[in-house]
C-alpha cells in the first residue's frame, strides 16, 4: 500500500430519510427539464404537429355545424394529449431505457429509494410537458378563437392536479411493467394508443360513447380529468359532462392512490426479480 | 467476521437458471461462480484477474447487492448482502468499464451532481468535489461539455469520478480501463492509486483482464477462471511460485506442424504456449530447469524451425495464469467466446 497523502476531501454528513428522498426526486427530475431546453425540436414535433391534428377536428366540427364549444373541447384535448404521450412513451419506457444504458443498476445500488427515482421522472415529465401543453393550448386558442368561461378556478386547478397525479401514477406503474415484459409491453402500448384516443374522448365529450363504455374508459385518468376540466372551462360543459365534477374528482383521487400503491408494489417486485434472477439488470454493454 | 475486513465471502456461488419462456421449465443451468472464499481487509486494493466470462462481474454484482447468491454468503462492510443491502448501499459505489450511464444532454458537472444527490451529498460539497476530482483526473476543461460529446476515454474518466465522488468505504471497479487508450488507462490507474494513498482506510475491489494493470495496481490478486478461484496472493508471491522454473520466450519461423503438446511431452517442459507472431510464431516456455532447453531446440531443428531470438526472463502474472489455467488469457477468452 502506498504512502499516506492528504485526503482529496473531508467526510461530510449526507442526507438520509425524507431529505434523501426529496434530493433524489429533484435530481432525477433535472435531466428532463433541462433536456427539453437543450433539444428544441419539440417546438415543431410536439406543438406544430399537435395543432395539425387539432385543426382536422376543428374543421370537421365547423363543417357539420357543431356547437362552438366543441372547438374548445378539441383544443383542450390536444393540449392534454401531450401529457398522455409523455406518460405512454417516455414515462412508461424510461426504466427500460435506464436498464439499457446501465443507469438502472446504479439507481438500485444507490441508497436512494427507487420510488423517488420514479417520482423524479414523473415530476420532470410533468414540468417539461406542461410547457408543451401550454404552447398547444395558447396557439390553438389564438388560431381558433376559443372562448373560455372559468367560473371556479380553484376547482379547475384541483381537477388538473388530480388528473396529472393519477395519470403519472399510471405511468409509474407501467414503467415497471414495461421493464418486466420488455418488447411485449411496447407492442401493447402501440396497440392501445389509437383506441385510447377514442375511448378517452380527447376530441369529443366522452358522454357520447354511452354510459358503460365511458365507465370502462374512466380507468384512463385523462377520461374523467378532461371531462371535468371541460365542465369547468366552458358554459355548456356541464350539460355535456359525463359525471358531476365532484364525483369525477373523487374517482380521480381513488385512481391516484390505486396507481401509486400499485407502482410501489411493482417496483419492489421488479427489484426482487432483478436481484434473484439477474436478468433485469443486463444491459447491452 | 473481523471488523478489519471490508469484504468476506464463504462458499459463495451463483447458478443462472435459463428457463423455457413458454413452459417455464428449466432449460439450462449455468454455473457462473462456485465456492469463492475471500477475505479482503480494509485499505486493500484487491484485484480479480480472469478472462471474460470467468465470473468476475457476477461476483461484483453479488457484492454490490445487485444479485443474490445461490450458495454461500457474503458480507460487505460487515453487513450481509442478502439481508442488509440497505446498510451496504450508502457505503459502496461501482464503476464499470464501457458503461454509458448518465444522460447525454447533461454536462459532465450536471451528470455528476445528479448521481451525488442520490447519495445525499449536499449540493455545494458535491460541486466542490466534482471540480477537485475532475482536476485530478485531467478532465477539468470538460466540466461544461455535454457528456454525449465526450470520447470513450473522457466519458470513462467521468464515470470514474462518479464512483469516487461519494467517498465510498468500498469501491468496486469492474474493468475500469476497458477499451481505453494507453494514456487514458494510465491516467485512470494513477488516479486510483493516488486516491488510495490519500484515503488509506478505503478499499477497492478491481476486476481486470489486463495482467499489467493487476501487477501494477493491486496489493493482492485472485486468479479466477470458469467461476472458480484458482489462487490468491500478492503479485510478487504469485510470481515467486514460478521463480524456481526457467522461463523462455523464443521467436521462431513458421512452426511447420509443431504443436504445444509435442513440446510438453518432452522431459522438463512444464508448459509450452505457441502463438502467432509477425511472419512466424512465438513460443513461451516454462521449464523445470535450463537443462530442458536443448531438448526443445532439438525438436525445433528436427522440424526445420529456425530460432530467430531467444530470451530468458522473469515470471509475470501471465505466466502464473498459464500455469494455473493451462493456457494464456487471450486464448481462454477465445475459448469462452466459442
Amino acid at each position: 500500500m502506498g504512502s499516506e497523502a492528504r485526503p482529496f476531501f473531508a467526510p461530510v454528513p449526507k442526507a438520509s430519510g425524507w431529505r434523501l428522498f426529496l434530493k433524489t426526486v429533484v435530481a432525477r427530475a433535472y435531466p428532463r427539464v433541462v433536456g427539453q431546453q437543450r433539444e428544441r425540436s419539440w417546438i415543431f414535433f410536439d406543438v406544430f404537429l399537435s395543432i395539425l391534428a387539432v385543426s382536422a377536428y376543428v374543421f370537421v366540427y365547423r363543417a357539420i355545424g357543431a356547437p362552438e364549444e366543441y372547438v374548445g373541447f378539441v383544443v383542450v384535448g390536444g393540449a392534454m394529449t401531450a401529457f398522455w404521450l409523455n406518460v405512454l412513451w417516455s414515462m412508461s419506457s424510461q426504466l427500460y431505457w435506464e436498464k439499457e444504458s446501465g443507469n438502472l443498476a446504479l439507481y438500485i445500488m444507490a441508497p436512494n429509494s427507487m420510488m423517488a427515482i420514479l417520482l423524479g421522472m414523473a415530476l420532470g415529465g410533468i414540468i417539461a410537458t406542461a410547457l408543451r401543453a401550454a404552447a398547444i393550448l395558447l396557439v390553438g386558442s389564438l388560431i381558433f378563437h376559443v372562448q373560455y368561461a372559468v367560473g371556479n378556478l380553484p376547482a379547475l386547478v384541483v381537477v388538473f392536479l388530480f388528473t396529472l397525479a393519477a395519470l403519472y401514477g399510471l405511468g409509474m406503474m407501467s414503467a415497471s411493467l414495461f421493464l418486466l415484459w420488455g418488447r411485449e409491453a411496447w407492442q401493447l402500448a402501440n396497440l392501445a394508443q389509437e383506441p385510447i384516443y377514442l375511448l378517452s374522448g380527447f376530441y369529443f365529450p366522452v358522454k357520447n360513447l354511452g354510459f358503460w363504455v365511458a365507465v370502462g374508459a374512466s380507468i384512463i385518468p385523462l377520461t374523467l380529468g378532461l371531462d371535468a376540466m371541460r365542465q369547468l372551462l366552458f358554459p355548456s360543459g356541464a350539460a355535456l359532462g359525463f359525471l358531476t365534477v365532484p364525483v369525477e374528482v373523487a374517482v380521480l383521487a381513488v385512481l391516484c392512490v390505486l396507481f401509486l400503491v400499485a407502482a410501489r408494489w411493482l417496483l419492489r417486485y421488479m427489484e426482487r426479480i432483478a436481484i434473484r434472477e439477474g436478468r433485469l439488470l443486463e444491459s447491452r454493454r | 467476521m473481523s471488523a478489519d475486513l471490508a469484504i468476506e465471502t464463504q462458499n459463495l456461488g451463483r447458478i443462472y437458471t435459463i428457463r423455457n419462456r413458454r413452459e417455464r421449465r428449466i432449460r439450462k443451468e449455468v454455473v457462473a461462480l462456485r465456492d469463492v472464499n475471500l477475505q479482503i481487509p480494509r485499505g486493500e486494493l484487491f484485484g480479480l484477474l480472469g478472462p471474460n466470462g470467468a465470473g468476475k462481474t457476477t461476483l461484483i454484482k453479488i457484492l454490490t447487492t445487485l444479485l443474490a447468491p445461490t450458495t454461500g454468503w457474503a458480507r460487505v462492510a460487515g453487513f450481509d448482502v442478502v439481508r442488509e443491502p440497505h446498510r451496504i448501499r450508502p457505503r459502496i459505489n461501482m464503476v464499470s468499464g464501457g458503461e454509458a450511464s448518465g444522460y447525454g444532454l447533461l454536462t459532465v458537472r450536471e451528470n455528476l451532481w445528479m448521481f451525488a444527490q442520490f447519495y445525499g451529498l449536499p449540493s455545494r460539497e458535491a460541486n466542490r468535489r466534482i471540480e477537485e476530482l475532475l482536476r485530478r483526473i485531467g478532465l477539468a476543461d470538460r466540466i461544461h461539455t455535454k457528456s454525449s460529446d465526450l470520447s470513450t476515454g473522457l466519458r470513462q474518466k467521468m464515470n470514474i469520478v462518479r464512483g469516487f465522488l461519494t467517498d465510498p468505504e468500498i469501491l468496486f471497479l469492474d474493468e475500469p480501463t476497458l477499451g481505453l487508450d494507453v494514456n487514458a488507462a494510465r491516467d485512470v490507474r494513477r488516479f486510483i492509486r493516488e486516491w488510495l494513498d490519500a484515503h488509506p482506510d478505503r478499499t477497492v475491489l478491481l476486476t481486470t483482464h489486463y495482467m499489467v494493470e493487476a501487477d501494477e495496481l493491486c496489493d493482492r490478486v485472485a486468479i479466477i477462471s470458469q467461476g472458480r478461484m484458482l489462487a490468491c496472493d500478492s503479485p510478487e508471491a504469485l510470481k515467486r511460485r514460478l521463480q524456481r522454473d526457467a522461463l523462455f520466450d523464443i521467436e521462431i519461423t513458421a512452426p511447420n506442424g509443431l504443436t504445444s503438446s509435442m513440446l510438453e511431452a518432452l522431459p522438463g517442459v512444464r508448459k509450452a504456449v505457441l502463438t502467432d507472431a509477425d511472419g512466424g510464431a512465438r513460443l513461451s516456455l516454462i521449464l523445470a530447469a535450463d537443462s530442458a532447453l536443448p531438448g526443445v531446440i532439438h525438436v525445433l531443428t528436427e522440424r526445420a524451425v529456425q530460432v530467430r531470438h531467444l530470451t530468458k526472463r522473469e515470471p509475470t502474472l501471465e505466466d502464473v495464469f498459464v500455469e494455473l489455467v493451462g493456457r494464456p488469457l487471450a486464448e481462454e477468452e477465445v475459448a469462452d467466446g466459442q
